[in-house]
């Protein structure tokens, strides 16, 4: 067969014309378009077409992972045992520091008025490896060598030893697409650790920022402050290390400030992370999408310093709340310097009551995790 | 020769195109990369418009949306609709001295590039960097050499 030379017009026309075959696919397009947009019916498909493509994206990754198999098998006796005393110094420092942790903890219940210590929050985490990295101003999203089969969830926190990464966004059975917190569809909720104030960090499109777009040009923010997680958004647990003020612009028209940070985890580093499972009774676990009054069960968990819960908690405007970190938010107080603290309605004034909120407990979803970023 | 013979080269061809376009690339590097499927495909549509023609561009197209697209559908909706027009006129294409070929396809590429920006916009996932253009003209520029490289190796009988 020549190059170009097939297809006459009466083969080409087997299966109907191309006009006919093309508004076929158009259409089915479309349709696949509107069903994953705004149902979660195509979510198996997403399953199937994502374990289909699991096999090229490891061959893709190939060469990198052997060219770091390579260079790891070749280091030096010398090299290693630097590391090794390296790690070993570090393990001493780290222990230095965790042997004051539980007395501090006792100590921290005491004075929050719990009877007893609570268990941490992370419960159990998986280490996975990164297959493959995209990392354009498009789409920050990483590849993970985990999936179904060990338990991967969609919505689940990911994270390296410095701080907060990102979620999973689709799950397949070996393999997981993450969303990095410097994702520009990516959002995560935020409280500044000198101040209490909250606030939305979203994703910047490198992977060196994140931007605070929503704190008013008067907010008491610095440089060098440390961004933790609020807990609030029902994806990620409170008080992890996020990122760190990088620069504050403060212009005199500009009703708002213009925050940058820098994300503390290694986005563009990492060859491992964590997968992290919450243990859901903890106070600090990830608050519920939507706030629904239901008992919080053990009695020994409710906070006595904290002021009592209005009676009638809003529970529709609270469910508004942009269910995952990553979800657009709805009219975005970008514009309105009247109410420019992020936390659409319900949060009281910013600053003004540090952490009370965030360490309420929160009755858990019953349901599955809650929607995020599409 | 087998009438499956293409078809297999075809595939083939499409495979390592699509392992070509999702190659992680230093980030200053990616806007620049030609879309190497969308090439593969359209050459696949005017040199053998019976063997994939339509089907393979929508399913090509599904492959990018797994890999890169914020909604599936998308980049196969884009790509049947440049793979309709290149079978369509696929004898005329072919006619064309290769930096005529280049041009249209520089037109299709920017027809592909407009509607995934369409669909971009409307689900919400917007994004008017200007680089994101970039790859209409590399694409274009690598047209010529990626047409006779796939004639040369995959196109004659043997």
């Amino acid at each position: 067969m020549a190059a170009f030379g097939t297809g006459t017009g009466r083969q080409l026309h087997r299966g109907g014309s191309p006009g006919f075959r093309f508004t076929l696919y158009a259409l089915l397009s479309i349709v696949v378009m509107f069903l994953d947009e705004r149902s979660h019916w195509l979510e198996s498909a997403r399953y199937v077409l994502q374990s289909a493509a699991y096999p090229i994206q490891l061959a893709v990754s190939s060469p990198s992972a052997a060219w770091t198999w390579l260079q790891e098998s070749f280091q030096t006796r010398d090299a290693l045992r630097a590391e090794n005393n390296r790690l070993r110094a570090q393990q001493r420092s780290m222990e230095m520091r965790s042997m004051r942790f539980e007395a501090l903890e006792r100590e921290n219940a005491q004075l929050r008025g719990l009877r007893q210590a609570l268990p941490p929050v992370a419960d159990h985490w998986l280490v996975a490896e990164v297959v493959n990295v995209q990392l354009n101003s498009l789409r920050q999203r990483v590849l993970l060598n985990r999936g179904t089969t060990n338990g991967v969830f969609k919505g689940q926190a990911v994270m390296d030893e410095t701080g907060l990464l990102g979620q999973t966004l689709h799950v397949g059975p070996w393999s997981t697409e993450v969303i990095l917190i410097t994702d520009p569809e990516h959002a995560v909720p935020v409280e500044i650790e000198r101040t209490g104030l909250r606030t939305i960090a979203v994703g910047a499109g490198d992977t060196a920022s994140l931007a605070l777009p929503y704190l008013p040009a008067n907010a008491d923010v610095k440089t060098g402050d440390l961004l933790l997680t609020s807990g609030l958004g029902g994806v990620f647990p409170a008080g992890y290390p996020v990122a760190r003020i990088s620069e504050v612009h403060r212009d005199a028209v500009q009703p708002l400030a213009q925050v940058r940070a820098a994300p503390l985890a290694h986005v563009d580093l990492d060859r491992e992370v964590m997968l992290v499972w919450f243990r859901e009774a903890s106070p600090a676990a990830p608050g519920p999408a939507a706030m629904t009054d239901t008992p919080t069960g053990n009695p020994l968990l409710q906070p006595q310093t904290a002021p009592p819960r209005p009676a009638a908690v809003p529970a529709p405007a609270e469910g508004s709340i942009p269910a995952a970190p990553g979800g657009k938010k709805p009219d975005a107080p970008r514009a309105s310097s009247t109410a420019p603290s992020a936390e659409p309605a319900t949060k009281p004034a910013p600053a003004t009551k540090p952490a009370a909120p965030a360490t309420a407990p929160r009755p858990r979803p019953d349901a599955s995790p809650p929607a995020v970023p599409q | 020769m087998s009438a499956s013979e293409p078809r297999f080269r075809m595939l083939l061809t499409t495979l390592v195109a699509l392992v070509l376009t999702v190659l992680p690339l230093p980030p200053w590097l990616d806007p620049a990369r030609p879309a190497f499927l969308v090439l593969t495909v359209l050459y696949w549509s005017i040199a053998a418009p019976r063997a994939g023609g339509i089907a393979l561009g929508w399913f090509a197209g599904l492959m990018l949306d797994v890999f890169q697209g914020p909604v599936l559908g998308q980049h196969a909706l884009a790509l049947s609709l440049i793979t309709y027009i290149a079978v369509r006129e696929h004898q005329k294409i072919r006619s064309k001295p290769a930096f005529q070929q280049a041009l249209i396809v520089f037109a299709a590429m920017a027809i592909y590039e407009f509607i995934v920006f369409a669909i971009d916009g409307w689900s919400g996932h917007l994004v008017t960097s200007p680089a994101r253009w970039l790859h209409t003209l590399t694409s274009a520029a690598i047209w010529p050499f990626a047409a006779a490289f796939l004639t040369n190796r995959y196109g004659r009988s043997s």
